[in-house]
Formats: structure tokens, sequence, C-alpha cells
């Protein structure tokens, strides 16, 4: 990789050009003339003056500092990064779907609506609920529309006293920071030695001022909730409601859908689970759906207009390209891949929970190996940075906050055997190098641009902007 | 290992407590930084805002994590330290002389809920 850090204001020059406009040809003066004093510009506007080709090589050679899943595997846990399939592109970018705009003549768009009711529909099928809302932008979004479905139920029914929302210890950060916008109050469950909520813990917690409980199903550990029929069932005797947390949908797609799981309400994130760009990607899309007592309040307004809709014409296209059979395939085969890194690795990392496992695992560091102290290793950290020098995406590290050293690996239905294989291999070079030649690690990594940036300072002094 | 300051009272969230005329001085303990590494960031409350035992007054943030801060007695904020809000390193560098917020009690006799060094040892396994 080549280093590149140049800002493209560094490149100006004054007067060049990448166009030539007509002399004479602007009214520029004019309009400045009407101008109040108080509008004009006081100083010069900061723009680069540079050609085409400094544009195409600045850019071109910012890019090549990047790791995405088009340039090699991304085990980041927790987030479902899939490889985006470039019919989705494709499609998105037909000039029928490219000049619309949502205040056109609603006659105009008959088939933008019925892209719309057939994603409804799609949705629909594969979550076991009833009808979806197409306006949360993300999965935290979402969360909090679908909270606010769950108070206005509440209060529709005159129910003013369910403030309270159950969050398992495992939970995505997002949920208790959702609730709180909400207004509700966070109350914590949590969970047993094997991972999973503990139902006795659940019980006591549920009265007549719990207004529902969030749940990924499976948990942030990968871990199917076994439980969650009976969980339910207590919820839904207490008047409560369940919401899902879509963020782990990919494994069940096909095979267990979360509206026969007994959940009330749920988001999906179209930017994990439907192959649609996730990160810095693009824009992302968190459509709500309900079941059918809930719908009546599933016209909640938070955004503008319609939702990203061609995030939403992404999705479609995938679930479209895959099918019911193949859609089956994806949560199977991104199980399978799972589980075949975890046997792969154990005898090298710390598996905390032995279970079979979803679409992702938690390891709690390396393991140590005779005489050795576990708190003496090379931390997560350390495995992480290593893992970059061989040209992997680092996969999510301390979290979910259970165990000390998380480091939870998710590697999606993507890759072919020789990508795990070549995964696992590098993974069990660098627990070699752990007992071995411990520093490497923990001066790694040494083959990128930059190392080790001071994230402490960098937190404690930020500096926001240029110069 | 984290060192357990003698003649402080702890709670079970890993706040300290020392008591001079009926002000309570707070803080988190040696544990507490150490759990958390780096602390980058030390959210406080404003003087005379009031708090029940056990509620919510702050946070600190580190590079890895946030952890609430939850006031081990009910009373009124009568002094903030300034000092960890603009250098939250202090926090890290010595977790006992750098109190967090002072506190008129408004009931002395939740003292007697928490623990003494010695039944903080036990409850972090040193």
């Amino acid at each position: 990789m080549k280093y590149y850090d140049k800002l493209i204001l560094e490149l100006s020059k004054p007067g060049r050009t990448g166009y030539s406009l007509r002399q004479n040809d602007s009214c520029t003066t004019d309009a400045l003339a009407s101008l109040p004093e108080w509008g004009k510009r006081k100083t010069d506007v900061c723009l680069p003056e540079v050609s085409e080709v400094d544009v195409v090589r600045h850019y071109t050679n910012l890019s090549q500092m990047n790791f995405g899943v088009d340039t090699g595997f991304y085990p980041l846990g927790s987030c479902t990064m899939k490889y985006n399939p470039k019919i989705n592109e494709e499609i998105a970018a037909m000039p029928e779907f490219q000049s619309i705009h949502p205040l056109q003549d609603k006659n105009t768009l008959e088939g933008i609506r019925a892209i719309f009711d057939e994603m409804d529909h799609a949705l629909a099928a594969i979550t076991g609920m009833s009808h979806f809302t197409f306006l949360p932008c993300a999965g935290a979004h979402g969360e909090l529309t679908g909270l606010m479905i769950m108070r206005s139920y509440h209060m529709s029914r005159g129910d003013l006293k369910r403030t309270k929302v159950i969050v398992p210890d495992s939970a995505h950060g997002t949920n208790p920071a959702s609730a709180a916008v909400c207004g509700l109050e966070i109350v914590e469950v949590k969970s047993g030695e094997n991972g999973l909520v503990d139902v006795e813990s659940l019980r006591p917690l549920l009265d007549d001022t719990v207004a529902g409980i969030m749940m990924t199903n499976p948990n942030t550990l990968g871990l199917f909730e076994r439980e969650i029929k009976q969980i339910a069932e207590l919820v839904h005797e207490a008047g409560g409601l369940l919401y899902y947390d879509g963020a782990n949908m990919n494994p069940l797609l096909g095979v267990v859908r979360p509206g026969d799981m007994g959940f009330d309400i749920m988001h999906l994130n179209l930017h994990k689970t439907f192959s649609t760009p996730h990160g810095g990607g693009g824009p992302g899309s968190g459509p709500v759906g309900v079941c059918e007592k809930l719908v009546p309040f599933l016209g909640v307004r938070v955004s503008g207009y319609n939702g990203n809709f061609p995030v939403i014409l992404r999705a479609y296209t995938y679930i479209l390209m895959l099918g019911r059979q193949h859609i089956k395939q994806a949560g199977r085969l991104a199980t399978l891949n799972a589980n075949y890194i975890k046997e792969s690795l154990r005898d090298a990392y710390k598996l905390p929970i032995d279970s079979v496992c979803k679409h992702e695992f938690v390891f709690d560091g390396l393991k140590e190996r005779e005489g050795e102290n576990h708190d003496e290793l090379p931390t997560t950290l350390d495995v992480a940075k290593r893992l970059l020098d061989y040209g992997f995406h680092a996969p999510t590290i301390y979290f979910p906050l259970l165990f000390h050293q998380s480091l939870m690996i998710e590697p999606t239905e993507t890759e072919s055997l020789e990508t795990l294989d070549d995964f696992i291999r590098v993974m069990h070079l660098i627990a070699d190098e752990a007992h071995t030649q411990p520093e490497l690690l923990r001066t790694a990594p040494h083959n990128c641009p930059i190392s080790r940036p001071d994230e402490t300072t960098a937190a404690r002094n930020p500096k926001l902007r240029y110069e | 290992m984290s060192t357990v300051a003698e003649g402080l009272l702890y709670s079970k969230s890993h706040e300290w407590v020392k008591v001079e005329d009926g002000i309570a001085i707070i803080g988190v303990s040696d544990f507490a930084q150490k759990e958390m590494g780096d602390i980058t960031y030390v959210d406080v409350p404003d003087v005379d805002d009031e708090f029940e035992k056990e509620e919510e007054f702050g946070a600190l943030e580190s590079v890895k994590a946030s952890s609430d801060l939850y006031c081990p007695v009910s009373g009124v904020v009568v002094e903030v330290n300034e000092e960890v809000v603009d250098q939250p390193e202090l926090v890290n560098a010595d977790a006992y002389a750098n109190w967090i917020i002072k506190v008129k009690m408004a009931d002395e006799s939740e003292l007697d809920d928490l623990l003494d060094a010695a039944a903080y040892k036990e409850l972090i396994g040193e």
C-alpha cells in the first residue's frame, strides 16, 4: 500500500482548472452588486484549483488507502459485512430510478409504489411480521421508531405506567441508547453462565411498569436464545411487548422468523442482512415491521419523504436475485462458516462458551499455554493489529462487554472455503507469534501506512479541523 | 493488582467516599480506573444538583468504554472538581487523590450500607 495523505487543497495552483468558460458569459458582477453588504464574503472562498488529472489521481490514491469488502476478508462481528453484489448497483443506477423525485406527480410513481409493496410483502414473509415502514434510515433509527410505536400502543390503551424497557447485558449499545432517547427507563437483565438471557432473572423484573423487552436473537455472542418462547409468553402475560433487534437476522434467513418466536416489533438492517453498502459505503436503511395489532401505529413520521429508496431498491434486487430457496442457503452458510472457523481455532484461542454458534462467535483472547499467565499474553488489540499486517480486516474487539478480551468473528456466507482456510492459517500463525515473539504483536501493524495512532490523546485533545 | 485505600468507604459500583463535616467527597476506586483504561472524559453534574442514593450522577469515558457514575449517598452537590474535567488523566494517575464531586449528605445513616476497605478488597477479589 502506497502512503498518501495529501489534501486536495495542497495540490492547488492559482489559475489551474480542468475547464474553460467563455469570456463575458458571467452574471456574477450584477448578482454581487444586488447583495446587501452583510451578505458579501469578506475573504476569498477556499476552493482547490486543480486539473482533471490531479483530481483523478488524488482520489484514486486516497481510495487505495482504504480497505473494504471488495478488497479483502472483513470478519467484523455484529456487523454482517457481506459482499454487495454488483447487480444491486446496476439496477440502482438505471435512469428510471436515478431521475425520480419524491415530489413528482404520484401517478408517475406507480412502479416505485409497487416496489415498496413487494418489498413489504417479501420482508413480511421473511420475518413473520405483518407490515413494514421504510422510513427509518439506519438500525438505531429503526430501534427508536419501534420504541415510539411501543409507547403509542400503550398510551392508546390509556396504560401510562409503562415506562421501563428491559435490555439484556449482552445487548448492542444502541438498544439502551434508543430507549433513553425515547424517554424510557432502562432495566438490565443478566445473562446466565451459558450466555443466554436467564429466565429466572427476568421473571422478577416483569410488572405493569414494563413497556417491553429488546432482544437480539441470536444474541451478540452468536448464540440462539433458546428460551425465547417462554420469554415471549412471560413478557406478554405481564402486558409488555417484544422488540427484535434485527442486526443478527442473517443466520435466520428463511429458517426461523421473529414473528413466530413471539416478537411484536422489529427492525432489519438492509445494509447488513440484505447486502446493501455498509458503514462508510453508503446510507443505511432500517425498516421496522410490526405484528398485526400494531399496524395502526406504523405511521410514525421519522424522516422526510419515503426513506432511503435507492438502498431499499438494492435490497429488493438482492431478494429477487436469491429467491426463496437461495435466501435460506445464505443463512445456513453463514452459520456453517462461523462454526468452521470457531472449531478450527479453538486450540489457539480461548472459547468462553462452548456451544454451537450461529453467524458469529466470541473468543476471549489468546489461549495460554502451559506455564503462561493469560493476563501476560498479548491482548486482543495486539492480535487485531497483527491481522492487518497479513491483509485481513480486524474482527470486532472488546465487544460484547461480557468478557475482558472479546474478539468477535463473523465471516458471513460470502466467503469461500479457501478464504476461510487462509484466515484460519494466519490466526494460528499469529497465535504462535504471540507465544514466541510477543513484541511482534505488541508493536503491530508493521506493514500499514500508519501504525498505532495515539487514541487516548486523540480522544482527550481532538483536533477537529485542518490546521 | 489495584490498591484499596484504607479509611475510605466504597460502593459496589466502585465509587469511594470520604466523609468530612457532613460532606461526602466522592471519587472512583483504583480498580475502576484500571478497568476503564486511559480515561478521556469525565462527565460531572452541576453544583446544586440533587441525587438520590445510587442515582447516576455522571460518567467516565475511556477509549475502550463508557461507564456511569452512581452517587453512593443522597444529597446536594456542593463542589465539582474542575481539574479532573480538564485533565481526565488525573483519575488514572491517582484515583484516591483526585475526587470528582462533593455532596452535602441528606442522611448520614446511608453510609452504613457502604463497604469498608477490607470488604471492598473482597468484592474485587484482592
